[in-house]
């Protein structure tokens, strides 16, 4: 740390420079160090990111159609055969080294849909976060730095915090269904409802950070410097006050994925999420409930990935989170 | 401070009307028909005659202004003859389900006890267990207990009810045989046996809830007595040489419970809403699912009433703790 100051610029008699033990470095560098020391947050990055690239790139090496039914002779010997491990201590279980998860109760192949159905996952959940950061930042500026909208914006936050969200989800999932079907097909439809549902439903706590962090922000002296040579309020907003609410908003968006991903599961678990032949994490556990005594692992492998994404994610968020908070970094 | 709590009071009812208009409007978009499981050899006429008995002949203004008069003003008094015997809403229409034709009130108050055992016991055990453990990691930051702590906490957030419940049921009831995977409604305590039994049926849902709430609880504990721990009226009370015991469980905690309190009432309305997922995982047929069940079979006088009970629940546990962190705390006082 404390190279020897080459000697050469001789400061001037009864000027003590302080002398930087290193060189300057950016805020973002500083986040990534200290990011780096938390153990918890890069292993949970490190997880997030092989489970994404798992689902993406997966079903490109893994080239079994998720959909395929095997017909006649095949279909009775290629359904619900046990993942190949089980034979390790059952050795009469009906296994087939081409399915090494096993097949459910029509043949269609465990592995290929966990890697679908976690495409579907994911891709909601990331959808979803955007889509609530997208309205809880907007919001949160908005009512900050407008005085007239404040009050009528934090009522319309209260009142959606007072609504049993999870009743009124269930009820608009089962209400919109139909018409969204009917113009996006049985799959966008459904995709793009259920990333609605959420987002709307999920902005509330952004919002309210944002706009606590946008009401301090505005009485600092930049913004003074900023309005003063004519800065536009929509450029202000964009160049001089979002940059300074962005840690709190990375936050929430990293906990915004997990939120989302469970909030899709517990549709899909509770029937009224994704169609059957349409695989989701959720909906796999969902449809493996009733025979879980004869097949655990129908359970087991969608609600570990679920569990497992969520965790990792959880981890990411709460190392973001001490690793933005200036009066904790460096310690 | 009284001020305030009425102010807030009067606030709400503008609050709940409009969230009872909300979901109103959202039921009447619903495509579902009342009358679609009658056979098609009834008449035209007769089925027009039932959807009038049902209240859907008229424009939604008035249904809706029927539905507030039926809740605020019927359903009071039903809840008063009840209580005094008296008979003042004798002649009157309650809300009546379309599922089963009987007042929804009625259902809804058969199907309370079981939520509020099950779901009240999870949330008191949960409680129970957060606050030792929030307390000791906060005191021990960063050692081995405080991690494990942080580490269960983290996937308690993270295991969705739905997995942890049919693990529990893979487990202790499959592979175990300890507990049954199925909460029986109608098992009645009568003697010592019968008391197992229940305690038997009601640990895996109560287990799986109280890990949720555990996790929740405890981390807000731990972040609550950091925030404490380090001020200096804990250094004042260490120079006076009180006890370590006396300074952190009386002079620490005293002041952090004051956060934590009001966290605790505002989770209260989730009791009563019911763990909709944990309930359809260990089929308790309590509120949640009793919602579940009205949402699938289009029954909207239901939901709406149900839905409706939550927000009020919600707004007004949000008014508790308000108060409360007033009351507790001299330094926010509202006025």
């Amino acid at each position: 740390m404390t190279e020897p100051v080459p000697a050469t610029p001789v400061p001037p008699k009864g000027v003590v420079e302080a002398i930087p033990t290193r060189p300057p470095r950016s805020q973002w560098a500083e986040v990534w160090q200290q990011l780096k020391s938390h153990k918890g947050a890069m292993t949970g990055a490190f997880l997030f990111v092989f489970i994404i690239l798992a689902v993406m790139v997966g079903p490109l090496i893994w080239r079994v159609d998720p959909q395929f039914l095997p017909q006649g002779r095949d279909f009775i010997n290629l359904r619900d055969t046990r993942p190949i491990y089980t034979a390790l201590w059952d050795s009469g279980a009906k296994v087939n080294w081409n399915h090494p998860l096993g097949t459910d109760n029509l043949g269609r192949d465990t592995l290929a849909r966990l890697l679908s159905g976690g495409r579907v996952s994911i891709a909601v959940g990331l959808t979803a976060m955007v889509l609530s950061i997208f309205l809880g930042t907007l919001i949160g500026v908005v009512a900050g730095y407008f005085k007239r909208l404040d009050g009528p914006l934090m009522r319309l936050t209260d009142l959606f915090f007072a609504l049993p969200l999870l009743p009124l989800i269930l009820v608009a999932a089962l209400l919109f269904r139909e018409s969204l079907s009917a113009s996006f097909g049985p799959e966008g439809g459904v995709f793009i409802l259920i990333v609605a549902l959420i987002g709307v439903t999920s902005w509330m706590q952004t919002a309210r950070i944002v706009r606590g962090d946008v009401l301090a922000l505005k009485e600092r002296e930049f913004i003074l410097a900023a309005r003063s040579v004519g800065t536009s309020p929509f450029k202000l907003m964009v160049r001089h006050l979002l940059p300074n609410v962005l840690s709190p908003i990375m936050v929430s968006a990293t906990l915004g994925i997990a939120t989302a991903i469970i909030t899709e599961s517990a549709l899909s678990f509770l029937g009224f999420g994704f169609p059957p032949d349409f695989p989701t994490w959720g909906r796999l556990l969902n449809d493996s409930v009733d025979r879980m005594v004869l097949y655990p692992e129908r359970v087991l492998w969608p609600g570990i990935l679920i569990s497992l994404t969520v965790l990792s994610v959880n981890y990411l968020g709460d190392g973001l989170r001490d690793a933005l908070d200036p009066r904790i970094r460096g310690r | 401070m009284l001020t305030f709590t009425i102010r807030r009071l009067v606030l709400a009812v503008p609050t709940l009307l409009f969230i009872s208009l909300v979901i109103f409007l959202l039921l009447e978009l619903a495509p579902g028909d009342p009358m679609a499981q009658v056979p098609l050899t009834v008449p035209p006429e007769v089925k027009e005659k039932m959807r009038e008995a049902l209240g859907l002949g008229q424009p939604w203004p008035i249904r809706y202004w029927k539905w507030l008069v039926q809740f605020f003003w019927i359903e009071p008094q039903v809840l008063i003859d009840w209580m005094f015997g008296t008979t003042f809403s004798a002649n009157d229409l309650r809300v009546i389900s379309w599922q089963t034709r009987s007042p929804v009130m009625d259902i809804v108050i058969q199907r309370m006890p079981q939520t509020l055992w099950v779901v009240g016991t999870a949330y008191l055990v949960g409680i129970l267990i957060a606050l030792p453990i929030g307390i000791y990691s906060a005191y021990r930051q960063y050692s081995w207990f405080d991690n494990a702590g942080t580490f269960v906490t983290m996937v308690g957030f993270s295991v969705p009810p739905f997995f942890s419940g049919v693990l529990v049921i893979v487990i202790f009831s499959v592979q175990l045989g300890w507990f049954p995977s199925i909460y029986d409604t109608t098992h009645r305590v009568t003697d010592w046996d019968s008391f197992v039994v229940q305690l038997q049926q009601m640990i895996m849902p109560v287990m799986v809830l109280a890990l949720q709430i555990t996790s929740q609880m405890s981390r807000f504990m731990r972040a609550s007595m950091l925030d404490n721990l380090n001020q200096d009226y804990v250094r004042t009370a260490r120079a006076k040489g009180l006890r370590e015991r006396t300074v952190v469980l009386v002079h620490v905690l005293r002041n952090s419970m004051i956060p934590v309190i009001t966290v605790i009432a505002i989770g209260i309305p989730s009791i009563f809403g019911g763990a909709i997922i944990t309930e359809q995982v260990f089929k308790v047929n309590g509120i949640g699912q009793l919602l579940i069940t009205a949402i699938e079979a289009n029954d909207l006088p239901m939901v709406q009433t149900l839905t409706f009970i939550f927000a009020v629940l919600i707004v007004l546990f949000n008014l508790i703790a308000d108060v409360l962190y007033g009351i507790l705390d001299p330094r926010i006082r509202y006025d």
